[in-house]
C-alpha cells in the first residue's frame, strides 16, 4: 500500500476511517463483491458457444471473463445477474437461472 | 513596512489571494462578485502573478475545477455569489468530503426571485451544511485579513479543509476603504507551502471518492464533521499568528463594550460597525449595551458565544437571510439552540432585516434594539420579525 496508510477494517470506526475517504491504493473496486446482489445466475451451455464475445463486450461490470477453450462465463463474485449476456447471445447459449434462498 | 491603500472590497480580496500566491483560478464572473475574478486575470496579464486562470462555462465547473487543481496539490482560489453559489453547490460538498483546501471568497448576495443582485447572506447560509470552514468579514481589511489567513488554516495539515470568506456585496465589494496591505516578504514569511498527504500522482494512484455504503457513510460524515470541529483550534492559532505578525487580531466572536452590558446585540459582517454606531449612541443615553460580532460561522464557535454572552440578560440577534416556513433567521435559530440547555436564563429577542441589500441607518439599528429589549422584556415574539418592512 502506498503512502504509509494503514488500511481500514471492513467495518471500521470513525476514527479509523481513511483521511477524506480516500484509499491510498487503485483497484480498491476489485475487492467489492456485487455478486451477493444477484437473484438470477447465468449458465452457459458451451455445445452452443460460439465464441463470438458478445457477452464479454457487453457486460456492463465486465464480469464475463474469457475460458482457454475460448468461451465465455461469468464471475459470480462480480456478476449481478442483469441478464443482458443471455440477452444479446446470438446463439441463445446463455440462460438465467434463478438463484436459491 | 506595510502600504496603506485604497481599495474596494472585492480588489482587497484579489490582493490577498495574489500575495498568497495562488497556482490556479477557476472561476465564472456574477454580479457583484466579477471584480474579484477579473482583478485576478488583470494580475496574470500583467505578470504580477504566475497562475493558471481557466475560464469555465459555469459555477458548476468553476468549483469542479477547483477541486481538481487542488487535489493535483495548486493552491486554488474562487469566488462567486448567490445563484452562481448555487448553481456550485453539489461540487462544494466533494471539495469538503475529499479535505481540499479550496479558498473561495463569496460576495454575498440575495437569491431571486424577485432577480435582484444586492446583498443579504441567503446565499451563505444555504451552505452551512456543506463541510466547508466560513467566516464573515466586516470590512475591507477584514476581507484582506481573512482571505490570506484563510489559505494558511485550510492548508494546515491538521485541517485540509476548503474556506469561505463571506463579504457583503456591494457594502463591502464595491465600496473603496483604506486597507493596509503587508510587503509581499512579510507575507511570504507567514505562508508555507500546501502539501496533500494523498496529491493527484499517476506514479501513486489512490481511490478517490470511493462508493460508499449504510455500513460505511455515517463514519466517513463523523470523521468528517470532527475534522471540521477541530479546525477551530487552529483557526484560532493561526489568527492569533496572523495578528502577532500583522498586528491585528481576529475572533470567532469580537466583542465590543459587552463588559458588564446587561444586553448584547449579535451581528453579522458589515452591518455589525454600522450597529456599533447605534449601540453608542444608546450607551450615551444610558442603555447598558454592547455588540457581539460573529465572525465565524463554521464550525460554530459555541464555547465563544457561551463566553461572549456571560453576565448578560438579554440576546438581541439581528440576521440577514430569510429561512421560509423556518425558525425565523439561520443564525437566530442556531444561537438558541446552542444556549439551550446552557443558558435557559438568558432572554433572547430575533429580528431580521436589511435583506436584498435594503439600507440599514443607524436609526433602523436603534429601532432594533428598542424592539429587541421590549421583546426579551415581555417575552412574546412573532416567529418573522423584520426591521422595518412596510404592511
Amino acid at each position: 500500500m502506498a503512502k504509509n496508510q494503514v488500511k481500514p477494517p471492513l467495518l471500521p470506526k470513525w476514527q479509523e476511517m481513511s483521511f477524506g475517504n480516500i484509499l491510498a491504493y487503485a483497484g480498491g473496486a476489485k475487492e467489492y463483491k456485487t455478486g451477493d446482489w444477484r437473484t438470477q445466475r447465468p449458465i452457459v451451455d458451451k455445445t452452443k458457444c460460439i465464441k463470438c464475445g458478445m457477452c464479454w463486450l457487453l457486460c456492463p461490470d465486465a464480469a464475463v471473463t474469457q475460458n482457454e477453450d475460448g468461451t465465455y462465463e461469468a464471475n459470480l463474485f462480480y456478476c449481478k445477474g442483469c441478464g443482458i449476456c443471455a440477452r444479446v447471445c446470438p446463439k441463445d447459449a446463455i440462460t438465467m437461472v434463478e438463484e436459491e434462498a | 513596512m506595510s502600504r496603506r491603500v485604497p481599495l474596494e472590497g472585492s480588489f482587497a480580496a484579489a490582493e490577498a489571494a495574489k500575495m498568497a500566491d495562488v497556482d490556479v483560478i477557476a472561476a465564472y464572473p456574477i454580479t457583484p462578485q466579477t471584480h474579484i475574478i477579473e482583478r485576478m486575470a488583470e494580475f496574470i496579464n500583467n505578470g504580477e502573478l504566475q497562475a493558471a486562470f481557466i475560464p469555465v462555462e459555469s459555477e458548476h465547473s468553476a468549483m469542479s475545477a477547483c477541486w481538481g487543481a487542488s487535489g493535483a496539490g495548486a493552491r486554488t482560489f474562487t469566488a462567486t455569489a448567490s445563484q452562481g453559489f448555487f448553481l456550485m453547490h453539489e461540487v462544494l460538498y466533494f471539495v469538503s468530503g475529499m479535505r481540499l483546501p479550496v479558498v473561495m471568497a463569496v460576495s454575498n448576495r440575495a437569491v431571486g426571485p424577485p432577480a435582484n443582485i444586492w446583498g443579504d447572506y441567503s446565499d451563505a447560509m444555504s451552505a452551512s451544511y456543506t463541510g466547508w470552514i466560513q467566516c464573515f468579514a466586516a470590512n475591507n481589511q477584514e476581507i484582506f485579513d481573512m482571505t490570506l489567513a484563510a489559505f494558511r488554516i485550510a492548508e494546515d495539515k491538521r485541517v485540509l479543509l476548503p474556506f469561505m470568506v463571506h463579504m457583503d456585496g456591494f457594502t463591502l465589494s464595491h465600496v473603496t476603504e483604506a486597507v493596509v496591505l503587508p510587503e509581499q516578504e512579510e507575507v511570504d514569511a507567514f505562508m508555507k507551502p500546501y502539501v496533500h498527504p494523498y496529491v493527484y500522482d499517476t506514479d501513486n494512484p489512490c481511490s478517490y471518492g470511493y462508493v460508499s455504503s449504510p455500513a460505511l457513510y455515517a463514519e466517513g460524515k463523523k470523521a468528517q464533521d470532527i475534522g471540521l470541529r477541530e479546525s477551530k483550534a487552529v483557526i484560532k492559532e493561526i489568527w492569533k499568528e496572523f495578528g502577532d505578525k500583522f498586528g491585528r487580531y481576529y475572533s470567532p466572536i469580537d466583542s465590543y463594550k459587552t463588559d458588564g452590558a446587561k444586553t448584547l446585540l449579535m451581528v453579522t459582517g458589515a452591518l455589525s460597525e454600522t450597529a456599533k454606531v447605534a449601540v453608542d449612541k444608546k450607551r450615551d443615553e444610558g442603555e447598558s449595551i454592547g455588540v457581539l460580532t460573529l465572525h465565524l460561522w463554521r464550525p460554530f464557535p459555541f464555547e465563544e458565544l457561551l463566553e461572549g454572552v456571560a453576565g448578560a440578560e438579554n440576546l438581541i440577534i439581528f440576521d440577514r437571510a430569510p429561512t421560509l416556513g423556518g425558525p425565523t433567521g439561520p443564525i437566530i435559530g442556531e444561537v438558541k439552540a446552542a444556549l439551550f440547555g446552557k443558558r435557559n436564563d438568558i432572554k433572547v429577542a430575533g429580528i431580521l432585516g436589511g435583506m436584498c441589500g435594503r439600507n440599514l441607518e443607524v436609526e433602523e439599528f436603534e429601532e432594533v434594539i428598542d424592539r429587541g429589549i421590549e421583546i426579551c422584556r415581555t417575552g412574546e415574539q412573532e416567529m418573522v420579525e423584520t426591521v422595518g418592512i412596510r404592511g
